[in-house]
Formats: structure tokens, C-alpha cells, sequence
């Protein structure tokens, strides 16, 4: 069996910060890009150039994309041949506080969520998975709270059509309007159950963005931006980058639909170890 | 472009309509959540505030930690929504204007006009861009909320968009 040694996951973590907090993922900034050079509404084009010039601002000075570095989310996934020296879960907390704490990022957690009190850097969420080989693999999505709270959780009768899934998440989408930082990527959960459908909308915003995409995720995409919400909602034709759906069979009494939204500075890295 | 200077006059304020652009020089206070939450428990219990509401700006936002050599971090508006339940009683008490993003409630919008105030919005999730516009930056209160502290900022050509103005006209329609 292949070992690791704990401190090594830590230096992992804090790298993953550094490049998450500091360089916007390169899907995401050839999507902006790309809303850029087709947006027509004259306010919206000069926001989205904003937006990227904040990018390449950001990774130049070594400055966080976003003041809000995001509740920091991690996906593990752990060959079933490999075994860990040292506690896992203590060293991925500490690369994502001395990451934090190292690269000046925001100390955002409150570790009493009803008595607050002063916000530390830590603890992240680890989302575990066993698969097979001997390596691990560890994403960092950085989750602002903006966006975070803009997530909708709908448990739908098992009789339910597409078309009413539909509508609830481009309700999703009018809901959070201006206020999360459009043009938008939008995670979606079918099936599973609350918490799991939950998980996935939030793993549906790593997928690359691409082309590459169903009937149902281009479909919504194009009604999303026919909105007109638009960049910071003053108007425009790009509200959404992309819409992501991940799936998962579920049971015959229920279809949970989750609806996770990311604003534009959809950061996350990963790591093969 | 149109610059305005704090303290913002009454002039200045009325002449502003929801849509225009603008560059702001001066100063402003950042309080977000838990700030809104202190000055109005010290409103409503006939404390003192640690800032000068009369004539204020205030910036909804809470930076990253300063880099070093850096005035500031990455400062971008948080959603200013939240914010809504506290506004009209600052706005009563003499705060002129709030920098933000996003929506704000019918609530709010009445307060800005009855008290002849106004709410702009600044580029959302471009705060290493905004952190260019910060020249000076310092605690001036609840050090203990971390990166919602008040701090005092001085700013020079920071962009906004006039999102309601003191007629109630807003760009959110």
C-alpha cells in the first residue's frame, strides 16, 4: 500500500489556495471573454471588462480575485490503496489556514454559527470519496456567500415534468437577480436525496466549461440569459456562462432538484497526489 | 466623467439620477452584517456611535487581510440587501449615502427619498481592481468583527453607478 505523509497534503492544500484565490480558472476567464466580445449592451460590455481586467489585476499583484475567499470547500477523493500518515482531515485544515493566513486571504468562518463571534480562517467542508488506485485527488472550490445564498433546494413530486424543474430553476436564477455577481454559473442536482442533490449542483460547478453540453443545460442557458439580468443585472444578454447538471438515481417517492449558484469568479483548483 | 467629493451636499445629492456614472473622492466608512447589527443595538439604546453618521458614506464591504506593502486587499461591495433591515434608521440618522450591490427593498428606496440620500453600486466581484482606488485605510472600530471592522478609507476615483437617487429613481426599475 502507498503512503503519504500528512505534511505532504498540507503543502498540497496551501498551493491549491494560492492558485484558486489568485487566478481565475481558464474556462471560466475564455467564457467571460467571450461574453465580452458578443455583449451589445454598452454598461454591460464595460463591467465585463472589468471583470477582466480585475482577473489579470488579481494574478499580477498577487491580490484575492474577490475579497470574499469563500468558505473553503474541499473534494477528496481517496484511492483505496493509499494510506495517509498523519491525521488527513487535521492536515487539509491546516494547508487552508496557514494558505489563508500566508497568501493574506479573508478570515471568513464563524465557528458558532448562531453566536458568531470573531471569524476565523477555518475549519474548510470535506466532501470524502473512496475510488480506486493508490492516489488522492484534492479539489479546492473557494465558495463565496454572495452567490451561496442564492441556492435553492426544491423537493418535487416523482410525477413532476421536466418543464416544472425547469421553471423552478430559472425562478432560481430571477431570484437571485442582481445581487450574486452575474453573469452567473449555475449548478443544478437531479435526483439523490436533499442533501445529496445539494452536492452535486455544488461539484456541477467544477465541470469545465465548454461546448460540450446536454439539450436541457444549452436550452436553459439560452433562457437564463434571454432575462436580461445581465452583468451586475443592468442589462444584457449574458446572465449565465454556463448551466451544469449532474444527476443520480433516486427514489420513487421523490426527484430532489438542488440549484447551486456560483457568481462570476468561479475559483477552484485541484491536485493529483 | 462626473466626480463628487464627501462630504456630499445636498446640491451634489439632488443633482444625481439612478443610472449615472460617477467617481467618488474622500472618505467612506465599510460596515457590512454584524457592524449594521452594533450601530443599531447603539441607535436604539441611546449609545454613542463610534463614527460620525452625519454626512457618511457608507461602503458595504469587508477586505481581505493587507497584503504587505499594500494600503488594502481585495475590496469589493458585498450584497447590500442584507443590509436593508438597518438602513432606514441609519439614513435617520444622517447617513447620506450607502455603496453596495445588487437590489435593495421599497423600504430603503422610501428612506432615500425622505431623507435625501442616495445608493450607488460599484463593480461586483472586481475587488482587486477597487483596492487600486484605496489610498488610505484604517480601523476605527469593532477591531474584534475582523474583516468587519469599520475602517475609514480614503478613495480617490471610485467608480459607482447611481443605483437610487433622492427622488427614489432607481436603475433596478
Amino acid at each position: 500500500m502507498r503512503k503519504i505523509e500528512a505534511a505532504k497534503i498540507t503543502k498540497a492544500v496551501m498551493e491549491l489556495v494560492r492558485k484558486a484565490s489568485f487566478f481565475l480558472r481558464s474556462d471560466v476567464l475564455s467564457a467571460l471573454r467571450k461574453s465580452y466580445m458578443i455583449e451589445k449592451n454598452k454598461r454591460a460590455k464595460k463591467i465585463l471588462k472589468a471583470v477582466l481586467d480585475n482577473a489579470a489585476y488579481a494574478a499580477k499583484q498577487k491580490l484575492a480575485i474577490c475579497q470574499d475567499t469563500g468558505l473553503p470547500i474541499v473534494f477528496l477523493e481517496v484511492g483505496q490503496d493509499v494510506a495517509v500518515h498523519g491525521d488527513l482531515k487535521a492536515a487539509i485544515n491546516k494547508g487552508i489556514k496557514e494558505g489563508y493566513k500566508k497568501y493574506y486571504l479573508r478570515n471568513s468562518i464563524i465557528s458558532d454559527p448562531l453566536h458568531r463571534g470573531k471569524p476565523e480562517f477555518s475549519p474548510c467542508i470535506i466532501h470524502a470519496d473512496i475510488i480506486k488506485g493508490n492516489k488522492i485527488k484534492l479539489t479546492l472550490l473557494p465558495k463565496g456567500f454572495g452567490c451561496e445564498n442564492k441556492s435553492q433546494l426544491k423537493m418535487f413530486k416523482p410525477t413532476a415534468g421536466i418543464e416544472e424543474i425547469r421553471e423552478f430553476i430559472i425562478k432560481t436564477v430571477k431570484d437571485a437577480g442582481p445581487d450574486a455577481c452575474p453573469p452567473y454559473v449555475i449548478g443544478v442536482g437531479i435526483g439523490g436525496t436533499a442533501d445529496y442533490s445539494g452536492t452535486m449542483s455544488k461539484k456541477a460547478l467544477l465541470r469545465k466549461i465548454s461546448p460540450k453540453n446536454s439539450k436541457l443545460e444549452k436550452d436553459l442557458l439560452k433562457q437564463i440569459n434571454k432575462t436580461g439580468i445581465g452583468p451586475m443585472g443592468l442589462g444584457g444578454i449574458n446572465t449565465a456562462l454556463a448551466v451544469h447538471i449532474q444527476a443520480h438515481p433516486t427514489h420513487i417517492a421523490g426527484l430532489p432538484v438542488s440549484v447551486n449558484i456560483s457568481c462570476h469568479a468561479l475559483r477552484s483548483a485541484s491536485v493529483t497526489l | 466623467m462626473k466626480k463628487i467629493i464627501t462630504p456630499l451636499d445636498l446640491d451634489t445629492i439632488k443633482s444625481l439620477k439612478a443610472g449615472q456614472e460617477l467617481l467618488l473622492n474622500g472618505t467612506i466608512y465599510t460596515a457590512r452584517d454584524q457592524a449594521h447589527k452594533r450601530l443599531v443595538e447603539a441607535i436604539k439604546a441611546g449609545k454613542s456611535l463610534p463614527i460620525e453618521l452625519k454626512n457618511a458614506v457608507i461602503y458595504y464591504c469587508g477586505p481581505t487581510q493587507t497584503p504587505k506593502n499594500k494600503v488594502i486587499g481585495a475590496c469589493g461591495p458585498t450584497t447590500s440587501s442584507r443590509m436593508d433591515d438597518f438602513t432606514p434608521l441609519l439614513l435617520s440618522k444622517g447617513l447620506k449615502a450607502m455603496i453596495g450591490k445588487g437590489a435593495r427593498s421599497i423600504e430603503v428606496r422610501v428612506a432615500i427619498k425622505k431623507h435625501k440620500g442616495a445608493y450607488f453600486v460599484t463593480y461586483a466581484g472586481c475587488g482587486a481592481l477597487l483596492a487600486k482606488c484605496v489610498k488610505k485605510s484604517k480601523v476605527v472600530a469593532y477591531n474584534d468583527l475582523g474583516p468587519e471592522a469599520i475602517l475609514k478609507l480614503e478613495v480617490k476615483d471610485f467608480p459607482l453607478i447611481v443605483a437610487i437617487d433622492a427622488n427614489g429613481g432607481s436603475i433596478y426599475g
